[in-house]
């Protein structure tokens, strides 16, 4: 199920403020590894949405689980691999 | 004859107030910085009478931006994300320069001459130093390590004795760029300091160097005084077999808060802020506090430590008594609380809320909320002050 257009705007925002401040405001990449469009190109969806719920351990990427739920990080993904608007 | 003489000197007196009206004569002691995240540009404020004085645009990427001050307090260097590096007048608003100096850069530092300002950058890597004046390039420093590989570079400060110390993330060393060599620089390498350094600082005195280490528990310290003795570990094993939370903002270590003989620093991944003794280097508190701690800044006369706090718990500000190393305050300024900072004698801090689009002034000795002032996305704020303080 798709978030709600309301829900859709909070998490682009999310994205761009509170990812961006380990993977860039324009997510070009900081501490955490780019996440532009062109960075994320032929990755399987399914395994970059797990790394958002779930983190990957050894390195500073968390779980986000907490906040996001599995739809809306499938969403996220979505996004993320057309290039954030 | 002498009442002739009134007009010319009056069309003089006259004159120069034009003057003063475009380029307004004024200290810059009471003058400061606040990022505007969002839109690439910075706010020049005043914190005499708490005011917004101009706003200049055009300082690219500024997620993550950082400031430095020439040793007179006129110009701003402001570090951004994209790698650009902008020299600002605060008395003419406006950039004097601004190069795009790496790819991703992520802070600087000034020397203790004022004659540099160091970039470090994530991607190449590396430490970039340039002419504070000109902003032109005089040395560039590759954070490669002995295989070759390239690492992040976080946690750059200066030290006395025109020196720059910094942090090789992937690497795990500290490295410390002497300016004041006669080949010009001479860099100083100490390896295998410990598991992912995320970021440093350097106490006010410019003695101790500590890295915060991400991929293990404890801090690695340089002693500049006695740099012969190596990298040591302190707090080592701190917290072993606990349940670490994950890390949803790294925390800063900029304004490790020393307060005399204790340093008080951001645990990684827990509720807690850790009192060290400076004496020993040894834990001799924690104190429990109210999310996962991202700054932790001590007001100017050391009695107080404020401390702000990553998601979900950013919209509270946390006030530490240090006598007591208890919370006296529990303030919510609002939603996704960035940063705070002093007025240079600390009767007032100013916190940038991000989501809120606004700074808010409050008073340190009653906690009254004293004025909320409008800006675009805000995050770090930066007081000209810190010109005049090692590390900052
Ligand atoms: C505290 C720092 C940090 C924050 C905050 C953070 N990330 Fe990450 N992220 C990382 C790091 C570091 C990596 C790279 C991990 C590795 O080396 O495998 C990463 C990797 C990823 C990847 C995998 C990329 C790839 O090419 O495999 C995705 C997707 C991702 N992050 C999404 C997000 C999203 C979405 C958010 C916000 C909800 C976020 N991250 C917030 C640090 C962070």
């Amino acid at each position: 199920m798709l978030p709600s257009a309301a829900r859709q705007t909070e998490l682009l925002y999310f994205v761009r403020q509170d990812c961006g401040s380990c993977h860039g405001l324009r997510l070009e990449g900081g501490l955490g590894v780019p996440l532009t469009a062109a960075a994320l190109k032929g990755k399987p969806a399914e395994s970059l949405r797990d790394t958002i719920l779930y983190g990957r351990s050894g390195t500073t990427m968390p779980p986000w689980n907490p906040f996001l739920t599995e739809a809306e990080a499938g969403w996220i993904v979505q996004m993320l691999q057309k290039g954030l608007p | 004859m002498r009442r002739y003489l009134i007009l010319p000197l009056l069309i003089a007196l006259f004159s120069l107030a034009g003057c003063a009206a475009t380029l307004p004569q004024r200290g810059t002691g009471d003058l400061g910085v606040v990022i505007e995240r969002a839109t690439g540009s910075i706010q020049v404020v005043g914190t005499t009478n708490r005011t917004r004085l101009g706003q200049i645009t055009g300082l690219g990427d500024l997620s993550h931006a950082s400031v430095n001050y020439s040793r007179d307090e006129r110009y701003a260097y402001v570090f951004g994300r994209d790698g650009g590096l902008t020299k600002v007048d605060l008395l003419e608003m406006r950039i004097v320069k601004r190069v795009i100096q790496s790819g991703n850069s992520i802070g600087g530092a000034i020397s203790q001459d004022g004659r540099f300002v160091a970039a470090s950058n994530y991607t190449p890597g590396g430490v970039r130093i340039f002419n504070a004046e000109t902003l032109d390039l005089v040395a560039d420093i590759p954070s490669a390590d002995r295989a070759g590989k390239s690492s992040k570079v976080v946690g750059l400060v200066d030290a006395p004795g025109n020196r720059f110390v910094f942090s090789l993330f992937e690497a795990g060393e500290i490295w410390v760029a002497d300016m004041s060599a006669p080949s010009g620089l001479a860099v100083t390498k100490f390896e295998h300091i410990g598991k992912d350094p995320y970021d440093a600082m350097i106490t006010a005195d410019g003695r101790y160097y500590l890295a915060g280490l991400f991929g293990e528990d404890g801090l690695a310290l340089l002693d500049m005084w006695n740099m012969e003795a190596g990298v040591k570990r302190v707090l080592n094993g701190y917290g072993k077999g606990e349940q670490q939370l994950p890390v949803y903002k790294m925390p800063h270590l900029e304004g490790w808060a020393a307060t005399g003989n204790e340093l008080l620093v951001p645990a990684v991944g827990r509720h807690e802020v850790l009192v060290i003794g400076m004496n020993n280097w040894k834990e001799v508190g924690r104190i429990p506090v109210h999310g996962q701690p991202v700054f932790v800044v001590a007001r100017p006369d050391n009695r107080q430590v404020w401390v702000n706090f990553a998601l979900p718990h950013n919209d509270t500000v946390q006030v530490i008594d240090v006598p007591s190393r208890t919370i006296i305050k529990t303030l919510k300024p609002g939603k996704a609380v960035l940063h705070m900072e002093f007025t240079p004698r600390g009767e007032q801090v100013w916190i940038s809320v991000r989501d809120e689009d606004r700074v808010e002034v409050y008073d340190t000795g009653t906690f009254a909320k004293i004025k909320e002032l409008p800006a675009s996305k805000p995050s770090g704020i930066f007081f000209t002050p810190r010109a005049h303080r090692t590390g900052l």
